[in-house]
């Protein structure tokens, strides 16, 4: 289960709509506890820096990758994800999210339909590399109950 | 010790160690290094050919090692090693692939098909292949790709509509010959699928253009006739990362296989390279013009290469990759075999040593042995008849088509050429000729190579040219 603070569920929704047409692409952070649930308090927006089509295709250049991983190192949180749009597509994960995809992280996609967010949903690589999904849920208050 | 970085996603695999002090010299080491010490690690890092995966980037401090040497880049014992995961991905453009109601009526046998369905020819619509050689496995190739709608067909070929070659391409008739063969398969294509789009090159392949040609493609399909082309199309496409649909013939033989083929889990299969290091010695396997063909094989081998192609665009059924299919018309059997990955492949192998395109005339030894020979043209000829100059006319034809037409030469079939060598004479120039020219050179090499013969010239452009050169004068 990946929980959702009410802030990063905004944020995140509104650089999808603010990218659109263009696939927007950032990294989420949080706690995850014993019982695998993870809970998302913080959110780096992050330049598509996908040179060319920016309408299909996302690319997070390695420095943004390795500024992720030194903001979660020094706030004490784990880098649990990525999140990218599907600028009018549906929120399922396609043959290019796949290849390129790591173990562990969950995959959050927000479907954009003409400018305005639709479904948002994760996914998760398994261990024959195929995307399960993983449920989400929108928390109503700011506080982590880890 | 070197430090290694590990990324949040691969921790899992290291008991949630982030930072491991490694020992070892160069960055490949200090991988396999870790392999070795977390073998749950060790195929997020290495591909099964044991090479580091393309997903995978990695930084000694500040750079990125594919700036420096890769694997035998250098770590000093105080370096920091990190292990950036790519981060990348967004939307099929299939998709978003729509079809009109003549198209649904066209592709319905296609779309009723469980296995294939609608998304199979959205994937086909959306897609751009790119045939190189439009001749006997070019022609059932563009003509089925066309007809099941692969959306965008790119075609490269320099040559013209011979007569010779109605006998098997299938895509021209008889009120094509002469013309550029890209116009008219484009005008035959046009007229069997007007919903998609032919793009043409009227060019030779070469490794200029290669590269800049095929990257507007998702898919290749080689259907050419020699071997520098065949390691051309092949190192164009491991370099650029494309599928290349492969297939060949030879008299009453065909091959088929499916090279650089990306698997769902995103190993690349093997290539041209991995089945054939080396080219063959020049001369050893000669091309159609030289050695014939049965004109339904190329039909029946083409149009298993398109399949494969179909199969390649779609994601549907198992592609011949890593496998060489090879048919043999006259006993009407066939074979498959294992084709695996080379280690010494020079292309992707442990140590490639090829990084651009080469002069794949010269690795191929044809310009080496292919010497040019020397050579009269038809007016020099004509001019000799005209003015009485001795010399003796060669003709390596075949019997039957001395009988069609002849300039009163003395036929020597050029199979034969060898064991007549005595019927030609040593003082007196001796001009061989054959239909176009490619025939008679043949001779003339192996006469000068075997039996030292000095006295010998190659009829530039044959019989035809000859006859060309000659008709104004006889119309004058």
């Amino acid at each position: 289960m990946l929980y959702f603070s009410p802030q990063t569920y905004r944020c995140m929704l509104a650089d999808a709509v603010q990218t659109f047409p263009d696939e927007c692409c950032g990294f989420l952070l949080g706690v995850e506890n014993d019982k695998g649930e993870r809970y998302l308090t913080d959110l780096l927006i992050v330049n598509n820096a996908k040179e060319g089509d920016k309408r299909r295709r996302f690319e997070i250049a390695s420095k943004d990758y390795l500024r992720a991983e030194r903001y979660a190192d020094e706030r004490d949180l784990t880098l649990l994800g990525v999140y990218h749009s599907h600028p009018n597509h549906p929120a399922v994960p396609s043959e290019h999210d796949r290849l390129a995809a790591q173990p562990f992280f969950s995959y959050v996609i927000v479907s954009v339909l003409d400018g305005r967010a639709d479904a948002v949903r994760s996914w998760r690589l398994n261990d024959e590399r195929h995307f399960e999904e993983e449920p989400i849920h929108l928390q109503q208050t700011e506080v982590s109950p880890c | 010790m070197a430090t290694v970085i590990i990324p949040t996603p691969l921790r899992k695999f290291t008991h949630n160690a982030a930072r491991l002090d490694i020992q070892a010299a160069t960055v490949g080491e200090a991988l396999q290094r870790l392999a070795t010490d977390y073998p749950e690690l060790k195929k997020h890092l290495f591909d099964e050919q044991g090479q580091i995966r393309t997903f995978l980037n990695l930084f000694v401090g500040e750079d990125d090692v594919r700036d420096l040497q890769w694997a035998d880049t250098p770590l000093a014992p105080e370096a920091t090693l990190s292990i950036v995961p790519a981060i990348a991905g967004g939307v099929d453009q299939w998709r978003e692939v729509t079809f009109s109601k003549e198209e649904l009526a066209r592709y319905n046998r296609h779309i009723i098909i469980p296995e294939f369905g609608l998304e199979a020819q959205q994937k086909l619509k959306a897609a751009r292949v790119l045939v190189v050689g439009s001749g006997g496995l070019g022609s059932p190739l563009l003509l089925y790709l066309a007809a099941a709608g692969v959306g965008t067909i790119g075609i490269v070929d320099f040559d013209r509509v011979d007569d010779s070659n109605l006998q098997r391409q299938v895509l021209f008739g008889t009120d094509a010959v002469g013309q550029p063969k890209v116009v008219a398969a484009r005008r035959r294509l046009e007229a069997l699928n007007p919903h998609i789009r032919i793009v043409t090159y009227d060019a030779v392949l070469n490794s200029r253009n290669a590269l800049d040609i095929l990257s507007d493609y998702d898919v290749v399909a080689d259907g050419t006739d020699n071997f520098p082309t065949r390691y051309l199309v092949n190192d164009a496409c491991v370099l650029l990362g494309k599928t290349n649909v492969y297939a060949s013939i030879f008299q009453f033989e065909g091959q088929v296989s499916v090279f650089n083929y990306r698997y769902p889990n995103g190993e690349w299969g093997p290539n041209y390279r991995d089945l054939y290091p080396t080219p063959p010695p020049p001369g050893l396997v000669p091309s159609c013009a030289e050695g014939g063909v049965l004109g339904v094989l190329p039909g029946i081998i083409g149009s298993m290469q398109a399949c494969e192609v179909i199969k390649v665009l779609t994601g549907v059924g198992e592609p011949l990759s890593g496998r060489l299919f090879v048919f043999d018309a006259l006993t009407f059997e066939t074979r498959t075999f294992r084709v695996k990955r080379r280690e010494d492949n020079p292309l992707n192998g442990k140590n490639p040593t090829i990084t651009e395109l080469i002069d794949y005339e010269q690795f191929c030894g044809v310009k080496v042995v292919e010497r040019p020979v020397r050579e009269i043209t038809p007016q020099e000829l004509l001019h000799w008849q005209a003015t009485g100059q001795a010399f003796q006319l060669v003709d390596v034809r075949e019997p039957h088509e001395y009988e069609q037409v002849n300039i009163g030469a003395e036929l020597i079939p050029l199979a034969t050429v060898l064991e007549n060598a005595h019927r030609l004479s040593r003082e007196i120039p001796v001009v061989v000729h054959c239909r176009s020219g490619a025939r008679s050179a043949k001779a003339i090499r192996e006469l000068e190579d075997r039996l030292g013969f000095h006295n010998l010239y190659n009829l530039k452009g044959g019989i035809l040219a000859y006859l060309e050169a000659a008709k104004p004068e006889v119309a004058g």
